[in-house]
């Protein structure tokens, strides 16, 4: 027996579907995890990372099963144990922070009842033990008020405490591994730092391993010590953070790289020959939920007062954390949800507040895509109907000349023709996402309101859809208004960016001009993105003050 | 190949999965189905006929399924019963989910006051008990196949439309119903294309439950005189009629209870066990 916590041997999963076939998702992986070492495992949505991690506690996933191999913890092979022996390893030796918290949490039980459940089930101590451990683990993490947050229900509390409550649970057992789920993908970047960090020192303070599943290199680079990158069931390359960082060998190691290099290329402004023309101009746009007081103010405002002005053929970010407005904004130039004081104005004509008012054309022309493509199709009707509507609706397009436009579509966003006949539950992400934009192509826009369209894909995928983005817009001269959390997407594709905090507009700058925020939150939105560096997050300083000021983990 | 359930061999070719359940359900289906259409050159003796000197009779090569309280042929009242049985729950059921699942899909989309008003006015009927609502609307208006038909489809139509309000309400919310609006789409187009094909299975298994209800409130109205008129009778009043002969065990009982339990269990095994389509086609 060598010195290693975790070896897998040869690691083998077969998933059954519903014609019966079985296929192999996992091919034969195998790898070591040292006593209080981090590994990552990155790839692609697909490439079998979380069910790996899941095999750490002999889980595989309905419809799957650990076919060969070994996983071996703490000398245990966890794939030959019985359900019974394993339900007694999970949770004191091996545990699970999961992606969504929000979603793993027990709404109807206080968050202390849920965190030293593992301590009860597997009768380690008394209540009132587990109740002090629980509050130390609480001031590990850095949880504000840790005396009282145990008493409140998981609603009561913010996505990143819960994040870093999730830990707690998992950490109450004294496992040996503990394995990182995508633990800070749905967190904004500012709570992102705060959670990596209570995650980082928690682990070194107790000497545990870590298992940490991810598709975001930069925020790997601050807490795993080596790095294994997977792509179809199979590992593609292994070593220490730093080597795969400075000289990845795979190609698609690489091209992770290479999505997180700085965008070179600057849009070029366009000459003084071109007059610019104003195609949307949002007037102190006033936006919010709830019945309306007898003064016309609605009960909550999401969004206060925000100008704005879009030239024909640019594109203009607007950034900030969840919560912020953001969307809002959107659906209100949309139509979707009626503003209800300030104007819009599109192509010199005010349009009106609601869809309803709006002509079919003036619909036409602003197209809205969704962050969720998979609630955005219609999970009943094929690619090829929902492609089709569009056309017959607004450019009366039947029989054969639509079926040419499908082609054409489907031709601009970079999808196979034989897509047509399948239904979104059957395309990748990266896929539904193309579908998506091709229905809002589908009615010719001028403008396309993107809200949040690439958070849900894969680094490289995101790329490769800002990419197809850039390229339709040089074809079709399409301007796009593009909202996201996500800096370095927004850089690569706007001329503008506007900063919005609290349904306020705090700075508009120009993409050229990144590097020298003048608004203090800006600053700190901005330092808060997490940079392709091992060393970013121990040199990262930020004033104390201004973290407490904006931000609410 | 390991399938628990083996599968037809046409359905595979065709590229749907149906199963056996499914098949076997079918056949019984088709069968009732058939025998309701041809029931008067089938019968072997007329339904109000008297054939046998004793009542409660056995089985015999005569009377295949022995005799009624009256010495009446059970068997030829059974495949007659069919056609009232089948014919006037299908009506029924198939008016009462039609409108409901129109209606609640229309409420669900179109929501404000419309929602309210009829929601509401659905929720009074639907308070009003459904054997006494059918008493009350028979004696007022007599017993004929059209007014059982009527009856029996307002009785249920709340309950159908509360089911597919609840489903459809659910859709409603998703990213792309937004999208369908914001484009500028009506409500035909809303309910019919967007909301019914995501609501579908449940709805016919809903369809299939109500179905059941409508057989047996149907066969209590019969009971009570109210229903299908002598000397014809649906399955429900063949069984309320000869109860008296369960002391005996006698077939005039059993034959009829397990005609309704054939039609019912099978129209659920089948809703349950529709053809699937197989997604993952590389196994052919």
């Amino acid at each position: 027996m060598t010195g290693n916590l975790v070896e897998i041997r040869n690691l083998r999963v077969e998933a059954t579907t519903d014609a019966g076939r079985r296929v192999e998702i996992i091919k034969g992986v195998s790898l070591d995890i040292a006593e209080g070492e981090i590994v990552a495992l990155i790839g692609e949505s697909g490439s079998g990372k979380t069910t790996i991690a899941m095999t750490l506690m002999g889980y595989a996933r309905q419809g799957c099963a650990i076919t060969g191999g070994e996983v071996r913890v703490g000398g245990v092979d966890m794939v030959k144990l019985s359900e019974a022996e394993r339900a007694g390893i999970r949770g004191t030796r091996v545990a699970y922070v999961p992606q969504s918290a929000a979603a793993a949490f027990n709404p109807a039980l206080t968050i202390m009842d849920q965190v030293i459940e593992v301590a009860r089930i597997h009768r380690l101590m008394s209540a009132a033990e587990a109740q002090a451990k629980a509050l130390m683990l609480f001031k590990a993490l850095s949880l504000p008020e840790p005396e009282t947050i145990g008493n409140r229900y998981p609603h009561q509390v913010s996505g990143g405490q819960l994040q870093r409550l999730a830990a707690a649970m998992a950490l109450i057992g004294q496992p040996k591994v503990i394995i990182f789920d995508e633990p800070t993908t749905a967190l904004d970047v500012t709570t992102q730092v705060e959670v990596l960090r209570a995650f980082k020192s928690v682990t070194a303070q107790h000497n545990i391993a870590g298992v940490y599943v991810s598709h975001d290199l930069a925020v790997v680079a601050q807490i795993a010590d080596r790095i294994v990158v997977l792509k179809d069931g199979a590992v593609q390359e292994v070593g220490t953070t730093n080597d795969i960082l400075e000289g990845p060998q795979h190609p698609y190691t690489k091209g992770l790289l290479a999505a997180f290099r700085p965008k070179t290329e600057q849009r070029q402004p366009d000459g003084d020959g071109v007059t610019k023309r104003p195609l949307l101009e949002v007037d102190n746009l006033t936006v919010g939920y709830g019945p309306r007081s007898r003064d016309g103010q609605p009960l909550i405002t999401a969004v206060q007062a925000v100008s704005l002005t879009l030239d024909q053929g640019r594109n203009l970010g607007i950034i900030g954390e969840s919560g912020c407005g953001k969307s809002t904004l959107a659906r209100a130039i949309a139509g979707i949800l009626p503003a209800h004081a300030g104007g819009i104005i599109f192509n010199g004509r005010e349009l009106g507040r609601v869809g309803r008012n709006r002509t079919r054309n003036e619909l036409r022309q602003i197209q809205i895509v969704f962050q969720h493509a998979d609630t955005a199709l219609n999970p009943a009707k094929s690619v090829e109907d929902i492609l089709r509507r569009p056309l017959a609706f607004y450019h009366g397009m039947r029989g054969k000349t639509r079926d040419a436009r499908v082609n054409e579509l489907l031709d601009l966003v970079r999808l196979p023709k034989s897509v047509r006949h399948r239904l979104p539950g059957e395309l990748s992400g990266g896929q539904k996402q193309r579908v998506n934009f091709a229905r809002a192509l589908a009615a010719e826009p001028t403008l396309i309101l993107c809200d949040e369209i690439t958070s849900a894909l894969d680094t490289v995928v995101a790329a490769a859809v800002v990419e197809l983005l850039k390229e339709l817009q040089r074809e079709l001269g399409i301007s796009y208004i593009f909202i996201s959390h996500d800096l370095s997407v927004v850089e690569a594709i706007c001329d503008e960016i506007i900063v919005m905090y609290r349904g306020q507009k705090v700075e508009q700058i120009a993409s050229t001009r990144l590097a020298a925020p003048e608004h203090p939150y800006t600053r700190l939105l901005f330092s808060s993105v997490p940079k392709l560096d091992t060393s970013w997050l121990d040199n990262l300083e930020q004033d104390a003050e201004q973290v407490r000021a904006y931000c609410h983990p | 190949m390991t399938n628990p359930i083996s599968s037809s061999r046409l359905g595979m070719r065709l590229g749907y999965r149906f199963n056996l359940i499914g098949v076997s359900a079918l056949g019984i289906l088709l069968l009732w189905a058939g025998v309701a259409l041809f029931a008067p050159q089938i019968i072997p003796h007329s339904v109000g006929e008297i054939v046998d000197t004793d009542y409660f009779g056995p089985v015999s090569r005569d009377l295949w399924l022995g005799s009624d309280y009256l010495g009446r042929d059970i068997f030829s009242r059974i495949l007659m019963g069919a056609r009232y049985t089948l014919g006037i729950s299908l009506a029924a059921v198939s008016v009462a989910c039609f409108s409901g699942v129109a209606l609640g899909m229309t409420a669900a989309v179109a929501g404000g006051w419309f929602d309210s008003m009829l929601s509401r006015f659905l929720d009074a009927l639907n308070s009003i008990p459904s054997k006494l609502f059918g008493l009350v609307v028979v004696a007022a208006v007599g017993s004929s196949i059209p007014a059982l038909i009527a009856t029996l489809s307002v009785i249920y139509t709340p309950g159908a439309y509360r089911f597919a309000r609840a489903l459809a309400v659910n859709v409603n919310t998703m990213d792309f119903m937004v999208v369908a609006r914001i484009r500028g789409e009506r409500l035909p187009y809303l309910i019919a294309s967007e909301i019914l094909p995501n609501i579908l299975g449940p709805v016919l298994a809903d369809l299939g439950l109500r179905f059941v209800f409508i057989v047996l409130l149907l066969s209590g109205l019969s009971f009570l005189g109210l229903g299908v008129q002598p000397p014809y009778a649906d399955w429900g009043a063949l069984v309320r009629e000869n109860i008296g002969g369960l002391p005996f065990g006698a077939p005039a009982v059993i034959f009829p209870s397990l005609a309704i339990a054939s039609l019912t269990i099978s129209v659920n095994l089948l809703i349950d066990n529709l053809p699937r389509r197989i997604r993952d086609r590389s196994a052919e």
